[in-house]
């Protein structure tokens, strides 16, 4: 329970204390958050899953909250992400309204604990209904996260994110309301048990789907993606491609398993894998296209988000093969988290630094930002999969459950999505590390960084390596309830 | 022709999609049980130890009172963000508005009084039959948006502390509530047998005026402390 | 027809005129209004399901998710009507522009002190009842 009352304890404080005490205070919740975390992970790996039904009223009259090994996961990762985002927060200009006043950036600290409640609010529960209100304060405090950078692209980007979002909101509703008329129950494995095949069970899976597949940015449903994460302050960039998206997998993930298994055809799982396919190469070949920084690490989100959907046709009749293809999506995700959220932060300390994010303007920063240019190296690293990070044993797994069911077709995409990878962080690091004279970086014009940014970004990429050892004792935890 | 193509696209193309749908949904709402599936009888077998008597209300602020948490905290996240924007303050508060439309000022100094009241007594009715705090909480938000139309109220830049009270005192008192049952060894949000009635009749009246206050702030927009006025108009 | 069929074809039909407005109309305001008359689809499903036995007792718990849904929808709302009015600052329209288009050559610089005049152009219900999308500067 304390993993979602502190973060929320936190926006109370945070909101009403100015900027500075709003930092301090955000980082006294930050390590309650980590003691929590740490504590219901000890709990679930003494005695397996955890139940909790809230209020003492038990399902399906009440809330009941869910513990196993996937959402531990996913809390953990939350908890790594956002504590280094915070820390980097800390040191980061935050541009927009009133920058350098007392308030610029002071409403990042209430906003992102809201972020923070909802997202340890999706991956502890247990109901359909609760999960919608802790997508709709994901979903709004998102948002307002991009739009707090207040240049008219955040803007505009923001509001398109925001239409998006409320109609992915609205679509999963819909399929709540047919769902519970349906069934007269709102608990995630009473509804799996009831899932009958008929119109309404179909129509609300497809809406669900669709509306989470919004939400997740799943090819071609990823065009406001791109814009937003790239007009974004730079922690808040970190925070959306590192862990937004993530939850709704989580969500897509969960319902699959526990809700729609009954209905759930092989035919419905190719799709989401096909989808994810082309996502991956589309996303990678846009990637390539960029000219600027940060859209290219966005279009390069695009992409990994497919190969966290293929998931879906690989792990399909729930055999050894498909624990494996399971486990690997979802090592997939957590690496993806570290590594994507540093790299936005290394950029974003260059992008500030050099007052400009075209890829032309790097040159030289190697020798200037070199904590900054290591972070980005180590978590290009993970993106493009290669050993030792965690990115590598995730693609493994995947791979290894492509060739083992038999379809040979999503290893070649890995393969290619890999290579593509490889590409466009060699564009980023060629340029990174080119020694050219009258760059940006050796000129006056370019800003000095504070070490806090450039170490946080820097200790969350070697951490995806740390991911890449300790897979072992963490892929044991994952299969701690897992739906095979 | 173009201009057909452009219609064609713009107007019918979406229209015949959304009939589609439309088809498909209402196959599927048609094909729902005719007999209601649901939780009538769980509610009605706890509902006396739930410490009220309308269902709707043991359900928001009991058995799934976390629900409500949530959505309470939806609303002190609106108003971070709406302030996170920094727009200007509507112009409320113009004595040209109000000299121009007296019978707004005379309608809204009959209606507040009495729609404060009803705010009152919706809230206070909401633990036995229809009404409660977001229904009450509506109306009293109502109430203010007339007076600060009518300017009879005005929201102040110096104002920082009681807005920001007022806009998170829901919260605030729905955690230090989910905390207290924590701290006294209870499951989390699980009230005391018999002291469940006064906790959610204390709730339900912060609910109330936090949910007004919150409300007529998002109508107001700004954030009040960083807002220029012209002077106000402040009799009332 | 059973009295809940009647409802629910009438929410069906309330969510999908909501949805094609959402789709057709680009004006920002009118796309807000639209995503609310999905929402209030939505709720009528919700709350009619609840008695479809008109003997019964109605089920208390659709109306406890519509409440919440309807302070969720109010929320979204109010933030997504701010936002209009900073896309109007930033953009000098009250409609998203193709994605390519160059959003820095907006004619209004979005500096917070000097968006307060455009502003009461779109707060104007004159403005924001036309069709066209282009506010005379």
């Amino acid at each position: 329970m304390w993993p979602i009352l502190l973060p929320l304890i936190g926006t109370i404080f945070t909101f009403l204390f100015k900027r500075g005490g709003a930092a301090t205070i955000s980082l006294v919740t930050v390590s309650a958050i980590t003691l929590a975390v740490a504590g219901l992970t000890r709990q679930v790996l003494q005695h397996g899953e955890q139940y909790y039904a809230v209020g003492g009223w038990e399902a399906p009259l009440g809330i009941a909250l869910h513990a196993d090994g996937l959402s531990v996961l996913m809390l953990i990762m939350t908890t790594i992400v956002g504590a280094s985002t915070s820390v980097y927060a800390m040191g980061y200009v935050f541009q927009g309204p009133r920058a350098g006043s007392a308030v610029g950036g002071y409403f990042f600290w209430p906003l992102w604990m809201f972020l923070w409640t909802a997202l340890n609010v999706i991956f502890l529960s247990a109901d359909i209904f609760n999960l919608y209100v802790g997508l709709e304060i994901l979903s709004l405090s998102a948002v307002a996260l991009v739009t707090l950078e207040g240049k008219p692209a955040a803007i505009v980007a923001g509001m398109r994110y925001l239409l998006a979002s409320f109609l992915g909101s609205l679509a999963f509703l819909l399929g709540v309301a047919l769902l519970y008329t349906a069934s007269g129950t709102l608990e995630l494995n009473s509804l799996g048990t009831r899932m009958l095949s008929n119109p309404s069970s179909g129509l609300a899976l497809a809406l669900i789907m669709l509306g989470l597949a919004l939400k997740t940015a799943l090819f071609p449903l990823h065009f406001w993606l791109p814009p937003a994460h790239a007009s974004a302050a730079a922690p808040v960039s970190a925070l959306l491609s590192g862990l937004v998206v993530k939850a709704t997998f989580y969500m897509v993930l969960r319902l699959w398993f526990d809700v729609f298994p009954a209905i759930a055809t092989p035919a419905v799982a190719q799709i989401l894998g096909a989808l994810g396919a082309v996502g991956i190469l589309w996303g990678s070949i846009l990637a390539l296209r960029q000219q600027q920084l940060k859209l290219l690490i966005a279009f390069s989100t695009v992409a990994q988000i497919g190969y966290l959907f293929l998931l879906f046709p690989l792990s399909n009749g729930m055999t050894e093969i498909g624990l494996d293809a399971w486990s690997g999506g979802v090592y997939f995700a957590l690496t993806h988290a570290c590594a994507k959220a540093a790299a936005f932060m290394a950029t974003g300390t260059l992008v500030y630094a050099l007052g400009s994010d075209r890829l032309d303007d790097l040159p030289g920063t190697f020798r200037r930002y070199p904590l900054s240019v290591a972070a980005f190296t180590v978590a290009g690293v993970n993106l493009m999969g290669l050993p030792p990070s965690g990115g590598f044993i995730a693609k493994w797994l995947l791979l290894t459950s492509a060739l083992n069911s038999g379809q040979w077709w999503f290893a070649v995409v890995i393969l290619a999505g890999s290579l593509l990878g490889a590409g466009y962080v060699f564009m980023v690091l060629s340029r990174m590390l080119l020694d050219q004279p009258q760059s940006i970086a050796d000129s006056k014009q370019a800003r000095p960084v504070t070490l806090t940014t450039e170490l946080s970004a820097l200790a969350l990429a070697v951490f995806v390596f740390v991911l890449g050892v300790t897979a072992t004792p963490l892929i044991a935890l994952l299969r701690i309830g897992a739906p095979f | 022709m173009l201009k057909l193509t452009a219609i064609w696209l713009t107007h019918l193309l979406p229209g015949l999609l959304v009939t589609i749908f439309g088809i498909f949904l209402l196959q599927a709402v048609i094909a729902l049980p005719a007999q209601p599936v649901g939780l009538t009888t769980e509610v009605q077998r706890e509902l006396p130890n739930s410490g009220v008597t309308n269902p709707v209300t043991a359900v928001l602020l009991n058995f799934r009172g976390y629900d409500t948490l949530l959505e309470i905290a939806v609303l002190l996240l609106a108003v971070v963000a709406v302030w996170s924007l920094h727009v200007v303050p509507l112009r409320t508060g113009h004595a040209r508005y109000v000299a121009e439309t007296p019978v707004l000022a005379h309608l809204v100094r009959l209606l507040a009084p009495v729609m404060i009241l009803v705010a009152g007594y919706i809230t206070w009715i909401g633990s036995a039959r229809p009404g409660g705090a977001f229904q009450g909480g509506s109306v009293l938000a109502a109430a203010m948006v007339l007076l600060l139309l009518a300017s009879m109220i005005g929201i102040r830049p110096r104002q920082r502390w009681p807005l920001r009270v007022v806009a998170v005192l829901g919260l605030a008192v729905f955690v230090v509530i989910a905390g207290g049952t924590l701290v006294v060894g209870n499951q989390f949000l699980e009230y005391p047998r018999n002291q469940a009635y006064a906790l959610m009749l204390v709730l339900e009246s912060v609910l109330t005026i936090s949910i007004g206050g919150t409300l007529a702030l998002l109508f107001f927009g700004a954030i009040p402390e960083t807002a220029s006025f012209e002077t106000m108009n402040d009799e009332g | 027809m059973s009295q809940f069929q009647i409802y629910g074809l009438a929410s069906v039909l309330i969510f999908s005129i909501g949805l094609y407005g959402f789709i057709v109309h680009p004006h920002l305001v009118r796309k807000i209004l639209a995503m609310n008359i999905m929402s209030s689809g939505i709720f009528l499903l919700l709350v009619s399901a609840a008695r479809r036995d008109m003997h019964a007792i109605p089920d208390p718990v659709p109306h406890a998710m519509v409440l919440t849904g309807i302070v969720v929808s109010v929320s979204m709302t109010a933030f997504a009507l701010a936002l209009t009015r900073r896309v109007v600052a930033a953009t000098g329209v009250a409609a998203l522009l193709w994605m390519d288009a160059p959003v820095e050559a907006a004619p209004i610089a979005a500096r917070n002190d000097e968006h307060s005049r455009d502003l009461d152009r779109v707060a104007d219900p004159v403005a924001a009842d036309r069709d066209d999308i282009h506010l005379s500067v």
